[in-house]
């Protein structure tokens, strides 16, 4: 069975990210790239399935610039067999539903029989990619999977979506895309023996030509970024318990007027 | 006349609208001048659910009644909505950030081939063009984002816009449309609900007690139960309490968890790490208790106390049940 994960490189969260020179971009020098978390349940998630079948392939793909690969290349430490970076200026500003159509043509290419996304990406914080692509595609989608199962024959899937108060559980014919919640799994460290092996594994690079996409303008695009705006200096309350309980009550009451 | 918004509708899954319904409608109304309409897509639609739609301002309510529709599924709802809006030319789409919708107005944009926006924290008009403003990077910027083209779509962060005053005795305008439901693949095997806690849904509630590190055990918790029983809250969690396997995981508030945006929040014995901030920074009103003046949680909280949060929280508890003569 082949398991396509899309995996995103996005800055780590602790990192200082800030507004740059046309303020429609980040500023890119220091930032430290990760692969987006989700993105890492997602890629366990198809190695485990891979592992417990005892067959199949799982194929990372990245849409975005050359430090892509980086990315790429973790993804193949963890254990993803081999890699396909999407790399043209073209989609230098892609929306999200540009990029579903880019991840939908190599989808197509690859006939997969399942889709694991992240939930989503720790940059744009969208969450809509995994729902693009499935519309796009026309197959089922899952948002924020806690569980999934695949029956013994590799045609259905059993999966579970974390919704208020609770978890709806679905069966589906494969072709499908699964969106990975935190909880799906533990996602492993890639071993020394990993990260040797993943110099050998194949990147293929694929620019829009190979995939038939037109580079089309944005459906969605970014007017400016700003910092936030501070936020009013807070006031400590001093005293001893029971007269800084009794102060923060009565200011939150009078002067917040939030109780 | 300029073509209506519309704002999907999120219910309780019993035939009633959710209460954010009317901050997303209040929004659509102020933007359109008056021309917000409302599409439930269901398998129940109560009376006394469609008229709080129209108190709440839906001048017309687009109601879809089908048993396929529930449980929601995102293959089945899109190509239903995106027949009525070929028909209707709806100048935006707007729903809130919820499980389905998250996933269903993305979908519904991929359709119709225009631009989408998720979790949107402020709209307003440019001229003749929609702008949104939502948190990106953690929250550490806010980007503004423009659309191509009409129909706009995005989800509107819960308790950030203003809801409408209800108009009281408004009867609602409904539309039933004929539409085809498509069967569509997945077959719902089996729901586990939660056991209530008897608290409200954390991502809705307007007070959000949250808990931390600090805590130090699972069985500490209560004592903020307590507290949020008393004022009507839901109970939140770092993820460092989360991964002690202290609080199931849809209890987490952070990056990897859940956004929230209530009215106030309380943390006890969170540091205020980045990733826990980016869920929770947009509160307006943020209160943290820690004993140490240096945790990073004091800079963006409006008011603090230093000190040992299971002291403070049980005075807490008491001064709170003095106010509300509890
Ligand atoms: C990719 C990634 C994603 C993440 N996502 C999230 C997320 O979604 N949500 C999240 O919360 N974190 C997230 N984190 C983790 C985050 O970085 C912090 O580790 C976490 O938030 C710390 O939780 P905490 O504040 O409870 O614990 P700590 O940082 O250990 O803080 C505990 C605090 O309690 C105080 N304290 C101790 N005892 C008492 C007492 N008796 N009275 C009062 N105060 C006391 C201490 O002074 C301390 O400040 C993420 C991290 C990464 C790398
Ligand atoms: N440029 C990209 N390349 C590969 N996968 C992506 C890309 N952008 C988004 N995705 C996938 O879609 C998910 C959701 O992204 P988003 O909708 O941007 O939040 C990510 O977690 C990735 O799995």
């Amino acid at each position: 069975m082949k398991i396509l994960v899309p995996v995103k490189q996005v800055p780590d969260t602790a990192t200082q990210v800030k507004v740059g020179q046309d303020a429609r971009q980040i500023e890119t020098g220091g930032i430290t790239w990760i692969i987006s978390p989700y993105d890492e349940f997602a890629v366990e998630e198809a190695l485990r399935i891979k592992e417990k079948r005892g067959e199949g392939e799982v194929v990372v793909v990245s849409l975005g610039p050359d430090r892509v690969k980086e990315a790429l290349r973790s993804a193949l430490a963890m254990g993803a067999d081999r890699a396909i970076h999407v790399n043209d200026p073209a989609f230098n500003e892609a929306d999200t539903l540009l990029t579903a159509r880019v991840l939908a043509a190599v989808i197509k290419q690859e006939a997969p029989a399942l889709v694991i996304v992240g939930r989503q990406a720790i940059d744009d914080d969208m969450g809509a990619v995994p729902a693009q692509l499935a519309e796009l595609l026309g197959w089922p989608s899952l948002y924020w999977v806690m569980e999934a199962a695949i029956d013994a024959g590799g045609r259905t899937i059993r999966a579970g979506r974390q919704v208020e108060g609770g978890l709806e559980v679905f069966e589906a014919p494969l072709p499908c895309v699964l969106t990975a919640q935190k909880g799906l799994n533990e996602p492993r460290y890639p071993t020394l023996k990993g990260i040797m092996g993943a110099k050998k594994k194949e990147i293929k690079d694929l620019r829009a030509d190979d995939l038939g996409v037109a580079p089309e303008s944005a459906q969605l695009s970014i007017v400016r970024l700003e910092t936030l705006p501070p936020r009013p200096p807070g006031r400590i309350i001093g005293g001893d318990v029971r007269e800084a309980a009794h102060e923060l009550v009565r200011a939150l009451r009078e002067e917040a007027k939030a109780i | 006349m300029p073509n209506a918004f519309w704002c999907v509708v999120e219910d309780d899954r019993a035939g009633h609208p959710k209460k954010v319904m009317a901050e997303v409608l209040a929004e659509a109304a102020r933007l359109s001048g008056g021309r917000a309409e409302a599409v439930w897509l269901t398998d129940r639609a109560e009376p006394d659910g469609l008229r709080r739609l129209a108190e709440w301002g839906a001048g017309k309510i687009w109601l879809v009644e089908h048993p396929g529709l529930a449980p929601y599924r995102g293959e089945v709802w899109a190509p239903v909505v995106a027949g009525l809006v070929a028909a209707q030319a709806p100048r935006a789409i707007l729903g809130a950030v919820t499980s389905r919708q998250r996933e269903f107005l993305a979908r519904l944009a991929a359709r119709l081939g225009v631009g989408f926006a998720a979790d949107v924290v402020g709209l307003a008009m440019d001229g003749d063009r929609l702008v949104a403003t939502r948190p990106v990077y953690a929250g550490k910027l806010l980007a503004r984002v423009a659309w191509a083209r009409p129909p706009w779509i995005a989800t509107l962060r819960p308790n950030v816009f203003k809801p409408a005053d209800p108009v009281a005795g408004r009867e609602p305008q409904i539309e039933r449309p004929t539409v085809t439901v498509p069967d569509g693949a997945l077959r719902l095997a089996e729901r586990r609900e939660e056991v209530s806690t008897g608290l409200p849904e954390l991502s809705e509630a307007e007070l959000v007690v949250s808990g931390g590190r600090g805590l130090k055990g699972p069985e500490n918790f209560v004592i903020l139960e307590r507290l949020a029983a008393v004022i009507g809250a839901a109970v939140g969690a770092s993820r460092a309490a989360v991964d002690a396997g202290w609080r199931p995981h849809r209890f987490q508030i952070g990056q990897t968890g859940r956004t929230i945006s209530p009215k106030l929040y309380l943390g006890f014995g969170i540091s205020g790490a980045i990733q826990h901030l980016a869920g929770m920074r947009t509160s307006k009103l943020i209160v943290a208790v820690n004993k140490d003046p240096e945790a990073p949680i004091f800079k963006i909280a409006d008011y603090g106390i230093v000190g040992d949060l299971f002291e403070v929280v049980p005075a807490l508890t008491e001064e709170f049940k003095k106010l509300l003569g509890k």
